[in-house]
């Protein structure tokens, strides 16, 4: 009873169609969320790309937005999604991992719509495309800037679900500020949420009180970096920029850019020339984008720029071998590059990773 | 400061939200009203304070809007459920449906600002004292407004008058209508502690706890304090009891998952081995760990039926009719 209540007041009250759907030449974009576009982080930022999108192709003249905010993850998903597909859009952008199979199942009903599925990889129809962003990237370079700046050697990170995504993460970071000082340690805490402010401020808490000196998140409210402001460490963002959060405490955050492409794909519709794409972009495309590296000395801001630089241009990537697995068993020999799709299933640690990971 | 005192801070932080909401809807459900609308009252309390202190810079003002706040909304329950005798369970689900969406338009604006923190308190000499010092002299307000709350409620309950008023209203309300107490009367202003209590401890998430506006930020919290009401068995020294248990095994899972077993290394051996043990269980069990503890208290206090059926108010959720 509750369930469809929820369903049913989702659907009747975040429905927002901006502007008019009068003139035929209007290109319908979609956007399915997974939680309010108030949620400064995922959603939010996946919303700004949309707003961004509408904007470079001329405005509401041009292009009609219509979304849904917090849709949840299976059945529901489908009969948005469907409903969607009914009222004209041309294109549909679903925005969670977990859209996956409600995408696919309705893109086969509606071959004449394009669907766009983001962080998945099934692709059963041509009118389903997959686009994903290389985070790891970034984190990376966070893990640099860790190496430098931490005075204890221990950066403190507050994940949140053990999936390859987040997995990834890690192992980048870790990479990265062992570069730097080979001994360097990290303690991972998993919250087992994507989102609650109070739970990520204990965990925060809680890893600052153990001794760490910097705090990085891969979960999505602001409330790590306000507890490391609040305490004199240093942190990193997450999703969006959070310097508000804490002038004198990120140093950078990783910052989820969807606009390119969303302006991208629409245009594509418009000019009817849209064809299905595996999309998994990083800095090179701006798909990631990190926010201007802050409170840190100028040779470490040099030192991140650099390597950032060298990422971009593709002369290296942050899982280059020799690597070996946590276990000590080699993964990739010397100069061997990871495959994306290993990269993709990532469910191990990397050496030097001080945690075991919840299987 | 210490590595325990900075751990029963922190439990302290955890606890105090959890303990508000639970000690309002305490008294609440003790003049027999089911109001699960405490999720949507805290949201809107955590909300308006937000507001309220980041227009007018007080977190003081934003503190007393968050509860003016939760009392207002719960106010709408009480003429749905009171006055119209809707159904209980469904009202309250409805106002934390309402709450949830209400605060979030609300709140539009606000997202991703910093806000207005209500700092700690800080008694010269008496906040320096070792290990207890900060924890009973050194906090942020709200910690002591929640104890003071908790103790004001065990007072007003059972050595006053007016407490066995409306405990006589939750246990029978035809009796006590028949005696000529107000009894709807009375269950509007048990509903309306009730709200502002949630006011409250949504004021102090938005506030204390994260100082920052979210949607839905409470993540739940609303529903975990009506369950240690339930777990309490109705008494306020035990609410205060189950908040401080849930706070301290949140915080503890949090501890175990970010102690590397390296850094026991000179630990004896038969401590080290627990501490082993304890690291090898999954983090997913560790986290459920608060509610698991929650069930199983639940199951060992409600082995005693009789016992049980004492401490339930005995109209808990019971439509009134004056005339009926």
């Amino acid at each position: 009873m509750k369930r469809t209540l929820l369903a049913l007041a989702a659907s009747a009250a975040v429905l927002i169609t901006a502007g008019a759907a009068s003139a035929q030449e209007k290109t319908k974009a979609c956007f399915i969320y997974v939680g309010p576009i108030g949620d400064f982080g995922w959603s939010y930022q996946h919303h700004q790309g949309a707003l961004e999108m509408q904007e470079a192709l001329g405005g509401e003249e041009k292009v009609e937005l219509a979304y849904l905010e917090s849709v949840p993850e299976g059945a529901d998903a489908e009969r948005a999604l469907e409903r969607f597909a009914r009222s004209g859009c041309d294109i549909i952008f679903t925005t969670s991992f977990g859209y996956m199979d409600a995408t696919n199942s309705v893109a086969g009903r509606f071959p004449d719509v394009k669907f766009e599925h983001a962080t998945g990889f099934k692709r059963e129809h041509p009118n389903v495309s997959t686009y994903n962003s290389k985070f790891h990237e970034g984190r990376y370079v966070q893990g640099v800037i860790a190496g430098h700046m931490s005075e204890a050697g221990v950066a403190g990170y507050i994940a949140s679900f053990p999936i390859p995504e987040v997995v990834m993460g890690i192992n980048a970071f870790v990479l990265g500020a062992q570069s730097v000082n080979p001994d360097f340690a990290v303690k991972v805490v998993w919250a087992n949420t994507w989102f609650d402010p109070g739970k990520e401020a204990d965990a925060a808490k809680v890893l600052i009180d153990q001794g760490v000196d910097i705090i990085t998140q891969h979960t999505d409210s602001t409330a790590p970096m306000q507890v490391a402001a609040e305490r004199g460490i240093k942190a990193f963002g997450q999703a969006s920029d959070m310097i508000k959060f804490g002038p004198e405490t990120q140093l950078t955050s990783i910052i989820d850019d969807w606009g390119h492409y969303y302006t991208e794909r629409v245009k594509a519709v418009m000019d009817g020339t849209w064809e299905q794409v595996d999309v998994w972009e990083g800095m090179a495309e701006e798909h990631v984008v990190m926010a201007p590296y802050t409170n840190m000395p100028d040779d470490v801001k040099a030192q991140a720029e650099a390597i950032e630089a060298k990422i971009k241009s593709g002369e290296f990537d942050p899982f280059t071998g020799p690597i070996n697995k946590q276990d000590g068993t080699q993964w990739l020999a010397d100069g061997e590059v990871a495959e994306e799709g290993e990269l993709l299933g990532l469910n191990f640690y990397v050496e030097g990773v001080d945690d075991t990971l919840p299987q | 400061m210490g590595m325990t005192e900075a751990i029963l801070l922190t439990i302290a932080t955890a606890a105090t939200p959890l303990l508000l909401a639970a000690i309002g809807e305490l008294v609440v459900e003790r003049s027999g009203v089911l109001n699960l609308g405490v999720e949507g009252m805290m949201l809107m309390g955590a909300v308006v304070a937000f507001g309220t202190a980041l227009t007018t810079g007080n977190a003081w003002l934003g503190i007393a809007a968050g509860a003016i706040a939760g009392a207002v909304f719960s106010l709408l329950f009480g003429f749905l459920a009171l006055t119209l005798v809707t159904n209980q369970v469904a009202t309250g689900l409805a106002l934390t449906l309402l709450g949830i969406g209400l605060s979030g338009m609300i709140g539009e604006a606000f997202v991703g600002q910093p806000g207005v923190k209500l700092g700690a308190i800080s008694i010269p000499v008496l906040s320096d004292i070792p290990l207890v010092g900060r924890l009973l002299f050194g906090q942020d307000p709200m910690f002591y407004i929640s104890l003071a709350l908790t103790g004001g409620v065990m007072w007003f309950l059972f050595r006053t008058r007016a407490g066995l008023t409306l405990r006589s209203v939750g246990d029978s309300h035809s009796s006590a209508h028949a005696l000529g107490i107000k009894v709807i009367a009375i269950r509007y202003m048990a509903v309306m502690f009730g709200g502002a209590c949630a006011g409250l401890a949504g004021a102090q998430l938005s506030l204390v706890y994260t100082t920052q506006w979210i949607e839905n930020m409470t993540a739940g919290r609303g529903w975990i304090a009506l369950a240690l009401v339930v777990f309490a068995s109705w008494r306020p020294w035990r609410v205060l009891a189950g908040a401080y248990l849930f706070g301290a095994i949140t915080i503890a899972q949090l501890h175990i998952q970010a102690t590397n077993l390296r850094d026991l290394a000179d630990w004896p051996a038969p401590l080290f081995w627990i501490a082993e043990a304890v690291k090898s269980i999954p983090s997913q069990f560790l986290s459920s760990l608060p509610y698991l503890a929650t069930i199983v208290v639940l199951v060992l206090i409600s082995r005693n039926r009789r016992l049980t059926m004492m401490n339930t108010p005995a109209s808990l959720g019971r439509p009134f009719v004056p005339d009926r």
